[in-house]
């Protein structure tokens, strides 16, 4: 299959330089080219053979010594009830019989075939790589809630299933939803980016600093925005800010520091009359606080360790034994773990010369 | 003048007040009562913050007839939209200014939250100082209850100080049922459907603090009522709380139409 890379400019880069389209990564044409990335895309895209046609610039000749899109493309004329004989495949009668209302319709669906496979291409090793560059670049913008510091954000889809709901932002400082500031973001698809992507992301990158500390572009662009944050802290240190000692670097698989950073005392807002806090007892007192809180001690999120001091001091004989029993099961298995790649390592010499033997 | 949508009440039209609320960006303000403008009371230590003050004073109030050159002119104007935030920083939290601010905040002329779950609620601008020049107009979401920076650039350049930290408590303290229903929903992430553990675990934590605070108001005698769990309260609500429910009624009233529609 071969496509027009010489081209000036192909369908997947026309599609993503499009207004609105800037959150798009370029999916990579060997992805697409790859079956299996597509599986049961099929019945998902009306008119797909055309759509993936589209996408990949493929002029429909070259396609005619391939067996099975053959089969592919029979049965799509049979559910359209195309009237073109077998033997139509003329590339430039093609063409012509193609009214204009049917490229409108291909084209919408190379558009909804190349969401869905986007979808999937972001989670993929390329995809996401491709993806963490726009991220670094700040293309998705910046999270709109002040005491997130402008930390930069994560397109987002709610729903996995195309015409649910429209793209939104994913910030990982407060671990919160945002709506695109822009509209015209608001008519593209969120499942073009998937409910996976957001979380996968910062998973894949882990050492990825979300904090507002790398963002001295930020806040050098804006001095008052940040000299505002210093003094707001200032004022807001009633309650002490410091963490106690010996936090974890990691909580929960991952690191602290980049663990909601813009969540927890200091960063909540707290509403003033005249420089007195709203009573929580007031009708319109704060109700809301525990969407933001986080605990200044991190290891009260640590919920089995916590368990374990709680029951494991109650009742110690029968917790101790469980404890030192699932102890044991867990370094037996750690140390089944430590073999294994000793293991493979052992096995892969024969099994190379195997495959070797068989080779030659 | 009609074009402007004036919400002056004076007899006269009001030339430069009219032209800074309707020029772009100011979309924020209300517009000052006149009567407010002259009392010199309301005024106080404001001639110590704002340059050129008689000259800006004048000139808000239409009456400046000073041949300056264009310098000079310059510097009042700047002068005079200075003096104008800061008199409306006050004037937005008496009677008369939170009800124009409330009918503004109803036509949604702050911008909608832009939190997900807030589903595009109406916001109210604040600020974060009460002291000019520290700090940019932010946007309160009251179903939230969090502060958010406005999306457009040419709002992000308003100083804070123009509408104060008091201003939307006490919009909610006077119309106490313009307060939304707050919402427990949450942005849950997902990786192929399965939750997250780290997130997971603080939204529990999270969960565990909400209903501590509840436990512990209810102990005050005080309902937090979230929209989720509005339905099995609603009963006991509607039984014994009768005194209560006629006195909404007159402040709903005096709030002229109180009741939002929070699909806009």
């Amino acid at each position: 299959m071969s496509s027009s890379e010489g081209a000036p400019e192909s369908w997947i880069s026309s599609f993503c330089s499009l207004m609105g389209h800037e959150f798009f990564a370029e999916v990579s044409e060997d992805f697409i080219e790859d079956d299996f990335n597509l599986t049961g895309l099929q019945s998902q895209v009306p008119m797909y053979k055309e759509a993936l046609e589209m996408i990949l610039d493929v002029e429909p000749e070259e396609d005619e010594d391939d067996e099975e899109e053959e089969e592919e493309e029979e049965d799509e004329d049979e559910i359209l009830g195309d009237e073109k004989p077998p033997g139509y495949r003329r590339p430039g009668e093609r063409r012509h019989t193609r009214v204009a209302s049917d490229l409108s319709v291909i084209e919408s669906s190379a558009e909804l075939l190349y969401g869905l496979i986007h979808q999937r291409y972001i989670t993929s090793r390329p995809g996401i790589q491709q993806m963490l560059e726009k991220y670094e670049m700040q293309h998705f913008g910046v999270c709109p809630r002040v005491y997130c510091n402008g930390c930069k954000v994560l397109p987002v889809g709610r729903s996995d299933t195309p015409g649910q709901e429209t793209v939104k932002l994913f910030c990982p400082s407060c671990q919160d939803l945002y709506t695109p500031p822009n509209s015209r973001f608001h008519s593209v698809d969120g499942a073009f980016f998937g409910t996976t992507f957001g979380c996968l992301f910062f998973m894949t990158f882990p050492d990825l600093d979300i904090g507002p500390r790398l963002d001295s572009s930020f806040s050098a662009l804006s001095p008052t925005r940040s000299s505002s944050l210093t003094s707001s802290s200032i004022n807001n240190q009633v309650a002490p800010d410091v963490p106690p000692p010996n936090q974890p670097t990691e909580i929960n698989g991952v690191r602290t520091i980049n663990f909601s950073p813009g969540l927890g005392p200091g960063r909540i807002y707290e509403s003033r009359i005249y420089g007195f806090r709203v009573s929580e007892r007031s009708r319109s007192g704060p109700r809301m606080k525990w969407l933001r809180m986080k605990p200044l001690d991190i290891r009260e999120l640590d919920e089995l360790a916590r368990y374990e001091l709680l029951h494991g001091s109650a009742d110690n004989d029968g917790d101790l034994e469980m404890g030192s029993a699932s102890g044991s099961a867990q370094s037996a298995a750690i140390a089944k773990r430590k073999k294994a790649p000793m293991r493979r390592r052992r096995y892969n010499p024969d099994q190379m010369s195997i495959n070797g033997a068989e080779a030659g | 003048m009609e074009d402007f949508n004036s919400e002056t009440d004076s007899d006269y039209t009001s030339y430069w007040r009219d032209w800074f609320i309707s020029s772009r960006g100011n979309e924020y303000f209300c517009e000052i009562d006149e009567d407010y403008l002259t009392d010199r009371f309301n005024l106080t230590g404001l001639n110590t913050e704002v340059a050129y003050y008689q000259y800006a004073l004048d000139l808000v109030t239409d009456v400046f007839d000073l041949d300056a050159d264009d310098d000079l002119r310059e510097q009042i104007e700047k002068s005079a939209r200075h003096l104008y935030g800061l008199v409306h920083a006050r004037y937005i939290v008496t009677t008369r200014g939170l009800a124009k601010m409330v009918e503004k905040y109803k036509r949604g002329d702050f911008g909608k939250c832009p939190r997900v779950m807030c589903e595009g609620h109406p916001l109210l601008p604040m600020g974060q100082h009460d002291v000019p020049n520290q700090s940019t107009v932010r946007l309160y979401c009251p179903k939230c209850e969090d502060i958010y920076n406005p999306k457009s650039s040419r709002h992000a350049s308003i100083d804070g100080a123009y509408f104060g930290t008091s201003f939307h408590s006490m919009l909610f303290q006077v119309y106490p049922t313009l307060l939304p229903e707050k919402s427990i929903r949450r942005y849950e992430p997902r990786i192929f459907g399965f939750k997250v553990h780290a997130s997971a675990a603080l939204a529990r934590w999270q969960d565990q603090f909400r209903e501590d605070m509840k436990a512990s108001l209810r102990e005050a005698g005080v309902e937090a009522k979230f929209a989720e769990d509005a339905s099995e309260d609603e009963e006991l609500e509607d039984d014994d709380d009768e005194p209560l429910e006629t006195k909404e009624e007159k402040v709903a009233g005096d709030a002229a139409s109180g009741r939002m529609d929070l699909g806009n």
